[in-house]
Formats: C-alpha cells, sequence, structure tokens
C-alpha cells in the first residue's frame, strides 16, 4: 500500500562520508553488478556500443566545486547519490497502483515490479533522482538498499552489507540503523554533524551525508622556506663572492 | 519537464471532454433524440481519448488496471477512479436523453459535479510535486478548470458565457506564466540545498556522473521548449482565449460552423499552453546536474 507507516521499527540507511569519499565510482560499479543480476529486471544498459550509450543506474556519482565564502582553496567534493529511503517519501504516496511501499519493519522503500505501470510519477516526485524508469523493462527501478544482501543468510556475514558500502575501497560509506542511537551511523550522524539533502521539501531523508572537513589554509608564499638556501661550504664562499660583485 | 505528445493529448482532450460533459449532466443543454447522440457521444469521445492517449507513454501498460486502486493516496489513481464513475453515472442520463428524449436531473447534477471533480484530480497530479516548484502552486488547478469550463462553454454554443470564459482563461495564464517564473527562486532549493554544501560556499558542478545523458535528464531536465517561450505564451493566449472569443463574438448562437472554428482555434491554443506547461517547468533534480 501507498499510506506511509507512522513509524517503522528500524531505520536501515547509509551514511556517505563526503569528507573521504575520493569519486573512484566503485559503488556505482558495485551496485549495478549485484542489481542487474539479483532482485527484479536487470538494470539495462541501451546502446551501449553506439553513439549514444545510456543506462539505469540507482547510484550515481556527481562532482562538485566548492568555493569558500570566506576564500581560500575551492574544495572538490565527490557526491554519491542513491535512494536516502525517506521517512516521508513522497514517491509512496504519489504511485497510483500500489508498487511502491515503504516497508514497516526497516523503513526500506521499494517498487514491487510486479505492480508497476512504468507512468513514472514516482520519478516526478523524487527531488533526488533517486529513481530510473527502465528503459528496457519499462518498470521502476531504484536503491533497494540491497535488501537481498542484508538478510541473506547464504552469504558470509561481513557481505550482508549493500554491494556499495562492501566495495568502497575508502571507507566513505556506512550502512546501519538509524533508530538506534548507539548504532555506528547514529554516532558518525552525531559526531560529524551529519545532514540533509534539501530539507526545505520535508522528505526526511533516512541516509545521511557527513560534511567535508574545511582544509587548511595555505600559507601566502608557501615555496619561500624551501626556495631560500642557504648554502656552505665552497658554494657558499662562491654565494658570497658573487653575491658583492 | 518533458513534453510527452501522449500526456499533453490525454490533459487537454480529457479536460475538454469532462468540461463539455459538466454542461450536459447539468442540464444546460438538453438535446433528444440523434442530437443527443452526437452530442453526448462527443463529450464521452473526447473524455475517453484522452484517457486512453494517457495509457501511452506507460513503460508497462498491462499493470494500468491497478492505477484505480491506491485513491488513499494518490491523485493519479483518484483521477482514474472518478473518470470511471463520472462516465457511468452520467451514462444513463445519455441514454434517457437519447432514448427517452428528456434529461435525469437527479444523476446529472452529481455526474457534473464529478466532471470537474475528476478535472480536479487531474490537475493535483501535477500540481502536487514539490520537485517542480512550477507546478506546485493553487494557479495550477484553477488553470486546468478553467481550461475544462472554456472548452465546455464552446462546445455547448454559449457565445455569450464562452467570451466571459475566455476572458478569464486569458487572466488565468498570464498569471500563472508570471507566478511560475518566480516559483523556482520561492521554493528555496539551490545546488547548495541540493548537496547541502551551502555552509562551506557556492557549489558549481565539476564533472556530471556520465559522459551521456539518462533517463533523469531526458525526462526532467527539458530546455528546448524555454527558448521560445515567449512566442510560445502569445501563441497559446492568442489560440486558446482571443481567437475563439472573437469567433464567438461574430458567430450567431449556436452556429455549428461558429463552434467548430472557435473549438478548433481554442483546442491548438489548449495545445500549445499544456506543452509550455511542461517544457519551461523545472525539476529541483536539475540542480544536482548544474541545470534547470
Amino acid at each position: 500500500m501507498t499510506e506511509l507507516p507512522q513509524s517503522t521499527t528500524r531505520k536501515l540507511g547509509l551514511v556517505i562520508d563526503l569528507d573521504i569519499c575520493v569519486g573512484c565510482h566503485a559503488c556505482v560499479t558495485a551496485c549495478k553488478g549485484w542489481n542487474t543480476e539479483n532482485y527484479g529486471s536487470s538494470l539495462a544498459d541501451m546502446d551501449a556500443y553506439g553513439e549514444d550509450p545510456s543506462g539505469t543506474f540507482l547510484n550515481r556519482i556527481h562532482s562538485y566545486e566548492v568555493q569558500p565564502t570566506g576564500g581560500g582553496c575551492s574544495q572538490t567534493v565527490h557526491f554519491p547519490k542513491s535512494c536516502l529511503h525517506c521517512e516521508d517519501a513522497p514517491c509512496v504516496t504519489v504511485c497510483p497502483t500500489g508498487a511502491s511501499y515503504k516497508r514497516a519493519e526497516d523503513g526500506i522503500v521499494l517498487v514491487n515490479e510486479d505492480a508497476c505501470m512504468g507512468c513514472g510519477l514516482c520519478a516526478w516526485a523524487c527531488p533526488y533522482g533517486a529513481r530510473e524508469m527502465d528503459r528496457a523493462a519499462g518498470v521502476m527501478k531504484k536503491c533497494t538498499l540491497c535488501v537481498d544482501r542484508i538478510y541473506n543468510e547464504n552469504l558470509p556475514e561481513v557481505d550482508r552489507v549493500p554491494a556499495c558500502v562492501r566495495t568502497c575501497p575508502s571507507g566513505a560509506r556506512h550502512f546501519g540503523d538509524f533508530a538506534d542511537p548507539d548504532s555506528n551511523v547514529s554516532k558518525l550522524v552525531a559526531d560529524r554533524g551529519g545532514m540533509d539533502l534539501m530539507p526545505e521539501l520535508g522528505t526526511k531523508p533516512v541516509n545521511k551525508y557527513l560534511p567535508p572537513r574545511p582544509k587548511d589554509r595555505p600559507a601566502a608564499a608557501p615555496l619561500t622556506p624551501i626556495a631560500d638556501v642557504k648554502a656552505t661550504g665552497v658554494a657558499g664562499f662562491l654565494d658570497r663572492l658573487l653575491e658583492k660583485l | 519537464m518533458h513534453p510527452a505528445p501522449s500526456v499533453i493529448a490525454f490533459t487537454v482532450l480529457s479536460g475538454l471532454g469532462f468540461g463539455f460533459l459538466a454542461f450536459l449532466g447539468a442540464g444546460l443543454v438538453v438535446p433528444t433524440g440523434w442530437a443527443a447522440f452526437w452530442v453526448w457521444g462527443l463529450g464521452y469521445g473526447f473524455a475517453v481519448v484522452g484517457l486512453l492517449a494517457s495509457t501511452f507513454h506507460l513503460g508497462n501498460p498491462k499493470n494500468a488496471i491497478r492505477a484505480f486502486s491506491q485513491w488513499r493516496t494518490s491523485w493519479l489513481s483518484r483521477e482514474g477512479v472518478f473518470a470511471v464513475v463520472t462516465l457511468l453515472v452520467l451514462a444513463p442520463v445519455a441514454l434517457f436523453e437519447i432514448f427517452g428524449g428528456f434529461p435525469l436531473a437527479s444523476l446529472g447534477w452529481p455526474g457534473a459535479l464529478l466532471s470537474l471533480v475528476t478535472v480536479f484530480c487531474t490537475s493535483m497530479i501535477y500540481a502536487q510535486l514539490k520537485t517542480v516548484p512550477r507546478w506546485n502552486q493553487w494557479l495550477t488547478p484553477v488553470m486546468f478548470m478553467t481550461f475544462a469550463l472554456t472548452g465546455g462553454a464552446i462546445l455547448s454554443g454559449f457565445n455569450v458565457l464562452s467570451i466571459l470564459l475566455c476572458v478569464v482563461l486569458t487572466a488565468v495564464l498570464v498569471a500563472i506564466f508570471n507566478t511560475g517564473d518566480k516559483r523556482l527562486a520561492e521554493s528555496g532549493s539551490t545546488m547548495e540545498t541540493a548537496t547541502g554544501l551551502g555552509k562551506i560556499g557556492k557549489v558549481r558542478l565539476y564533472e556530471a556522473p556520465h559522459t551521456g545523458t539518462n533517463y533523469l535528464m531526458d525526462e526532467m531536465i527539458y530546455v528546448v521548449g524555454r527558448r521560445h517561450a515567449r512566442k510560445l505564451r502569445v501563441i497559446a493566449v492568442a489560440f486558446a482565449a482571443i481567437l475563439p472569443a472573437l469567433v464567438m463574438l461574430i458567430a450567431p448562437e449556436g452556429s455549428l460552423l461558429g463552434i467548430a472554428l472557435a473549438l478548433i482555434f481554442h483546442l491548438t491554443g489548449a495545445a500549445a499552453a499544456r506543452w509550455l506547461f511542461f517544457a519551461e517547468a523545472e525539476h529541483v533534480v536539475g540542480l544536482y546536474y548544474g541545470a534547470r
């Protein structure tokens, strides 16, 4: 049903550390790999080897340059973006067929592809671009928080996290339960000031982003101490002699 | 937003159809016999063709029947439910006028009201979206309702009412163009709120996620229409409201030629206005792509 649960027992989601992400796109590849081989229809590529390739992705990385207001060096921020599993998910309530739903037990927002008619209204309702219509299957695809991994007892315990988290080589992605104040993700959010994306839209995202730490300001002329070589010995004698000429 | 032809046909034709059915249901036009057959057929025809057109843009139309199930939360579902209920409630009214030769006011009035509720539901599919600030305003339902009533009045052959509604439609279109232009700025969403990086400073896109395009960009970032927005706005107002009003001013009351000509002008303008309604609308996801 497209009515949102009043509250969910657990709030599973991701913390993405913008200070650490290096923009390698490994999570994008791991996500596409897992989700094209497992739950639901595959994530199709259209015209993959042609002139105008495009494809379905549940996770995409944008890279931004931020110019600090107070001056100083600009910061490059790599910005992975996938479904935020919002508490007040506008994509769920607009769904006319009941294909979209938010689970009361863990807060994961899912699409039942067998009921989806591919109208695309949920993608319009999402501010984050987290839903993409698969152009081959004609149904809406979105991040499942790897629901087929996290509860999968056939996998070794270390693999029971979303594929993007498991693969991230820099440790920029964390998975956990935000309803538990002592969980790893809750602690990270508290320590680092985890933030919501577009809070003005009232979607109450579960996923949080950790802001990049401020960079050090460079000294006025950072190379001066290196360039100011004090020569000694014969070279020093020649240096002083030539200086006087 | 991408202006899909099927969605433009759906909103324009079903709006016109239900607008006309409202006039017929309310008993403002009471044809009987063969005349009733053609007149009701026209109302039902526009409404049904519009509704069918809406299924053409579906990726997986075999599940379209399920769209009637989520009326508790979804305006799209409500629109489908009200459309079907309206057509069912008005069916006996039409049949009585065609075969019985007299109107059935007890069902006609509820049917007329349901017709307008259906158009309102259509408009709310768009007006509810906070992600598209241009649509997310009360003038959106007003615009859809005014279009439906104007089309209905023209088809009913009410010259004075048509002219009045054309004047209202002009005012509504000018108003929605002007308020619409300010809505994105008013919404408060920027690249800085989208990325949460506003606390550091000004954000610009350094590198997009991919070199090609994608579903989101094709669907939500549609810039072609905005280049010609000014000209199209003039065309929309001239054809949807001003020309039909002039025709209705000159044509004798109830002249079929006058009605046909005014309707052709009105539909052309309505299609242009609806195309612009989509093409001009900016989705906030564009902010992530440094685009509008």
